[in-house]
């Protein structure tokens, strides 16, 4: 201990502080300083990089979520108008045929009617040709019944008799 | 890790070049190990019967050296050869404060052999430091052996001034080039070449030292000083592991001036909270108070102590046994045989050198570490105080307060 505070020199001491002053001033100004910002600026780049991938990737999910949503709304899209062309195929058919089958219906029944018609008109004038025709015929035969006394008289005598039976 | 690597080479070549160094250092030895180069079983009992006379030599010369190289020095000597008395390297200059500055190199000490007139004074290198002298250059010594002569202020451009400002250069440079290649290329860009060592290197005391102990809000403001004194350690510390011998981490001024800044930091930006638990601890009764404000107010000081002795203590034991191990080849060349001696301590100081590395990087980083955490606990806010304060009294205080790590 005592060897070591005799062996003590000022004159080291003396420059040791003044070096390392100008030193640690040197590079600070020098080396340090710049160097600890570049590192700062890198971790800094690189930390920024990594904030910017993962936003990207948030993007992307985000994007190909849309995109999903996207072809949902597009399929339902078509889904709903291909049931609604169906519906209004169904509904086209089933009017038609509902109008095709009352016009049928119509009509049948209009032909109904004018064969009615048709038949009642034919059947008048069937009976009254058959009316002329038969008193014609009655008119001939009274003709040729009455042509002589006798007969008469037997006519009248007949329609006499049934007037009594009555 | 390419440092590592470098250093390991470092080291190992530091090893290597240490040897002729020690060598050169022990004549005696040397004309032994001649000897025994010969391999004549009637020149190795010559050889021995020397030893037995000359056994408190080496080691004594051993002792000396390796104090000598934990000491700071006006010269930087790479190697000396002591039969001709050449040392190898190069003086530095003297700045001494004596009625004026006083400025002349180094070498007019010839390592302490003569006396330096400067001015009309008289200058005597002694064991590191200058004495004032006369013309004779004669110094009164104590009975501790220290002289009693006036000692100038010694502000001289020693060994450890130059390897400072050197580690501080290569500092600069390594990092001006970092912050160059970001500018350069933009911050998004990875750094090329060296700079992807340095870069989690920063990043380390960044993420693992400032940000955990002084917390997100205020670690960018004490980041400069902690980054800078993590890599000037480091490096320092992985220098003194070079062949180029020097010792500045292992220096107490320098632990002192380094554990000051931290203290110094420490309490300038201490707040309100701070203060208050040193001098009015919340949480305990008003007797407890007054018997923990002396306490605290000695922790403050033992705090950064702990860390200039802590890295004084680590550095100076490594260097002592790694020159230690290294010194083995001579200490043990009788019992071992000069191979064996050789063999025995280059395993062992490879080993120690290993640890070294690790050491060198763990001392710089307790540094920072505890440095850090000592701020933090001086910045850190204790939001919870004021909501709790009158709600439940203080009895959880004192479980939420951090403990100092002992390490």
């Amino acid at each position: 201990m005592d060897k070591l505070i005799n062996d003590f020199s000022y004159g080291l001491f003396f420059w040791q502080a003044i070096i390392l002053v100008i030193l640690i001033l040197l590079l600070a100004k020098f080396a340090w300083k710049p160097i600890l910002a570049s590192l700062d600026a890198r971790e800094q780049g690189i930390a920024d990089a990594i904030a910017a991938a993962e936003n990207a990737r948030k993007e992307m999910a985000a994007l190909q979520a849309d995109n999903q949503r996207i072809l949902a709304e597009a399929r339902a899209e078509r889904d709903a108008m291909m049931k609604e062309a169906r519906e209004i195929k169904e509904k086209l058919i089933a009017d038609a045929t509902a109008t095709a089958q009352a016009e049928g219906d119509k009509i049948i029944a209009q032909a109904k009617a004018t064969i009615i018609s048709e038949k009642n008109a034919a059947m008048a004038e069937l009976k009254g040709q058959v009316s002329a025709l038969s008193v014609e015929i009655a008119e001939k035969l009274l003709k040729s019944e009455l042509s002589n006394k006798e007969a008469q008289n037997n006519l009248v005598e007949k329609m006499l008799d049934d007037v009594k039976l009555n | 890790m390419v440092f590592f690597g470098q250093s390991l080479k470092n080291s190992i070549a530091a090893m290597l070049l240490v040897l002729p160094l020690i060598s050169n250092a022990n004549p005696n030895h040397d004309a032994v190990h001649q000897h025994d180069n010969g391999h004549a079983p009637a020149l190795e009992t010559h050889g021995e019967l020397h030893d037995t006379a000359e056994a408190a030599s080496p080691k004594a010369k051993i002792n000396e050296h390796i104090s000598h190289h934990l000491q700071d020095a006006h010269e930087f000597v790479f190697f000396s050869d002591e039969e001709s008395g050449e040392h190898y390297g190069f003086s530095l200059p003297v700045i001494l404060v004596d009625n004026g500055l006083k400025v002349f190199s180094a070498s007019e000490f010839n390592h302490g052999e003569t006396v330096a007139n400067v001015d009309g004074n008289y200058y005597k290198l002694f064991h590191g430091k200058i004495y004032k002298t006369d013309a004779a250059g004669t110094l009164t010594l104590d009975e501790h052996h220290h002289p009693t002569n006036e000692k100038p202020l010694d502000i001289s451009i020693t060994k450890n001034v130059v390897s400072l400002l050197l580690t501080s250069l290569i500092i600069f440079l390594l990092f001006t080039s970092l912050a160059k290649g970001y500018k350069k290329k933009g911050a998004n860009s990875l750094p090329t070449g060296f700079n992807r060592v340095l870069e989690p290197l920063v990043l380390y005391v960044r993420d693992e030292i400032a940000r955990p102990n002084i917390g997100e809000a205020k670690y960018k403001k004490f980041m400069p000083y902690l980054l800078t004194v993590f890599f000037l350690i480091w490096i320092l510390n992985l220098l003194g592991l070079t062949p180029l011998g020097i010792n500045v981490t292992g220096n107490i001024a320098v632990t002192v001036c380094l554990a000051l800044f931290t203290f110094f930091i420490t309490q300038f930006s201490a707040n309100k909270e701070y203060w208050g638990h040193i001098f009015w601890m919340p949480g305990v009764p008003v007797p407890m108070k007054i018997v923990l404000a002396p306490i605290e107010v000695l922790g403050m000081f033992t705090k950064p102590f702990s860390l200039l002795i802590r890295l004084f203590a680590n550095i100076t034991a490594g260097h002592t046994v790694v020159m230690g191990l290294i010194a083995l080849i001579y200490v043990a060349k009788q019992q071992l045989t000069t191979g064996g001696a050789i063999g025995t301590s280059l395993a062992l100081t490879l080993f120690i050198s290993i640890i070294e590395l690790l050491v060198a990087f763990l001392q710089a980083f307790i540094f920072t570490m505890l440095s850090s955490l000592f701020i933090g606990m001086a910045v850190q806010e204790h939001e919870h105080h004021h909501d709790h304060d009158h709600a439940h009294g203080h009895d959880d205080h004192s479980v939420e307060d951090p403990e100092i790590p002992v390490i």
